[in-house]
């Protein structure tokens, strides 16, 4: 973590594309610049000596608790899908994927 | 017929004796709604016929002598993030803006179960993120006591729909201060619960190590009664706590002899505005006269507050939000080639800029070659800053501190500047991060008679504490109680 760490519109493209974001140019060209302001700043932590320090995942120490994996009917398909952009009967369209 | 003093309690009380009817409560709160509508926007949906049709099953079940629940009639606002089967549900967002829920959160179905009516789903920046509600797809909201200002956010449709007396009641979540920043921007009293105090089954996720649902309400008892209904442990959210509830409203003692309240140096910092901090001050010394104690204390990793918010709740947020890929629900960009554009096209036109921003830092902080140096060490400087807290807690049993550095700013003053608008959040988010419980409430105004807050913070779990405390700070300022909007 450096300071002064400017992101490119290169990288801009590749996050973009690993969160599957169309992008138009200015807005790669915004987030370019807003990251790297972002960035520069968070670039403080690198001054706090965390060594030893397990990292916190979870605000509380509270066990996550199981439950008996039964099989509760609260939905109907047809209301699952009824939010669908595009559907057939009770499934979801896709456009080709093969 | 006046809603402005009546307070829950007062109507739950009077509906269940047949001295009030649900329906007219209901039929005049839905009056104010859309009255209020062209100046404060503070909802994306009025729930009309869903409200009157409820209250009458109130009206008549009061009729027919049966025992009707602790809210019987309250008319609520419900953030729009919050499920509600058959009625749609936004989020701020144009992604979702036709999504008509198959089923409620747990959170609704418990206020309805208690009698509450729902008002309406309330306006929010979109997916919660924001402090101003500007990041809204459907306008912003407006200050219900200055209409050139915001009402804070992200919940500032609940806030602004309490303060203007549209509904006694209110529900909002709160990962970073959405629940206490608005309540402080607009004079009202927002209490978020300890993290996994309240499920969040059916509460569209944002940040799901930060994400609490939380009461924004008119009084601290009603806060507390709210609190009562929707708290405790639901075996259809897993992170929600296993922890005894409380009848917190019952009974508030009216003094808080004993109690050790801590000011952190670091929350009485150069930058607070002089009539802010003079209120705050005032709060305290209220507390002092009821017999509490006042301790120094130090939160030494306060200053890394923002920076670690602003790594961890966009990477959470980063992953929460690759659910919306135009297939299952939500939009879909049209005339797409192949799965991949049909993604990135649905995903590009269907969020605003404040997401987009959000997915883009947290991809990047999630990355490989970024992971150890971002996403790790924010999560380290995390468990200091917890530590910080529970240290402090040594100490002490309440921490009060200001809520915003400011009151209530001009809508466009911070729009441009997104780190401009994440520093507004330092005093909130920092203890959302420990995951301690947190209320704030109006403690006085600026001379331009805008609202200012004061925030009191305790251990995990000890919701009890802040609610005696605010209780005290409100029972004793006999200044703050006005009705900012007629309507």
């Amino acid at each position: 973590m450096t300071s002064q760490s400017k992101i490119d519109k290169k990288t801009i493209q590749k996050i973009a594309d690993l969160a599957q974001l169309a992008l138009s140019p200015a807005e790669e060209n915004l987030y370019a610049e807003q990251l790297s302001a972002i960035l520069d700043y968070v670039a403080m932590l690198s001054e706090v000596n965390t060594e030893g320090v397990a990292p916190l995942v979870t605000a509380t120490d509270m066990p996550f608790t199981m439950r008996e994996d039964v099989v509760v009917k609260k939905l109907n398909p047809e209301d699952i899908v009824a939010n669908s952009p595009d559907k057939s009967g009770n499934l979801f369209k896709v456009p080709p994927v093969l | 017929m006046s809603l402005e003093n009546l307070t829950i309690k007062n109507i739950a009380d009077k509906v269940q004796k047949g001295e009030l009817k649900a329906t007219a409560v209901v039929s005049e709160s839905l009056k104010r709604a859309k009255n209020s509508q062209k100046d404060l926007n503070a909802f994306i949906t009025i729930c009309e016929a869903e409200a009157m049709e409820k209250a009458k099953a109130v009206d008549a079940a009061v009729a027919g002598g049966k025992k009707v629940g602790l809210l019987a009639g309250v008319p609520v606002a419900l953030k729009d993030i919050l499920l509600t089967k058959g009625v749609k549900t936004t989020v701020g967002s144009k992604i979702l803006g036709n999504f008509i829920p198959p089923y409620s959160s747990t959170v609704t179905e418990k206020l309805e179960g208690a009698g509450a009516i729902i008002i309406g789903k309330t306006n929010l920046d979109e997916f919660a993120m924001g402090a101003s509600n500007e990041n809204s797809a459907f306008g912003n909201v407006k200050n219900p006591w200055d209409l050139s200002r915001v009402p804070g956010g992200s919940s500032g449709g609940t806030a602004a729909a309490v303060a203007a007396k549209i509904t006694p009641a209110g529900i909002g979540t709160d990962t970073g201060g959405s629940i206490r920043e608005p309540a402080n921007f607009c004079g009202i009293v927002g209490l978020k619960p300890t993290y996994g105090r309240v499920s969040r089954y059916g509460v569209v996720a944002f940040a799901s190590s930060l994400d609490q649902v939380g009461p924004m309400c008119a009084t601290v008892e009603d806060a507390a009664l709210m609190l009562e209904v929707i708290a405790g442990k639901d075996m259809n959210d897993s992170t929600s706590a296993n922890v005894p509830t409380q009848a917190w409203s019952q009974n508030i003692p009216k003094d808080v002899k004993g109690m050790r309240i801590g000011l952190p140096k670091e929350y009485f910092v150069e930058g607070i505005e002089p009539e802010v901090e003079k209120n705050v001050r005032r709060s305290i010394d209220i507390l002092k006269s009821a017999g509490a104690t006042v301790v120094d204390i130090s939160l030494p990793h306060t200053k890394y507050g923002i920076a670690v918010y602003y790594l961890i709740a966009p990477c959470e947020a980063s992953a929460n939000l690759s659910r919306y890929d135009g297939i299952r629900f939500g939009h879909r960009a049209k005339s797409v080639g192949d799965l991949s554009e049909l993604y990135k096209r649905s995903r590009g036109e269907g969020f605003g800029p404040e997401p987009k921003r959000r997915i883009m830092l947290g991809t990047f902080a999630l990355s490989s070659g970024y992971y150890d140096a971002y996403f790790q060490k924010a999560c380290k400087v995390r468990r200091l800053i917890r530590q910080d807290f529970t240290e402090a807690f040594k100490k002490c049993d309440v921490i009060a501190t200001p809520v915003t550095a400011g009151p209530a700013f001009k809508i466009g003053d911070k729009s441009n500047d997104p780190l401009a608008m994440y520093l507004n959040d330092i005093f909130t988010l920092t203890p959302s991060l420990a995951g301690i419980p947190g209320i704030s409430l109006n403690c006085g105004y600026t001379k331009e008679g805008l609202p200012t807050g004061v925030q009191l913070l305790s251990n995990h779990f000890e919701e009890d504490k802040i609610i005696r405390a605010a209780s005290v700070i409100e029972k004793n300022q006999t200044d703050v109680r006005k009705v900012p909007y007629g309507l």
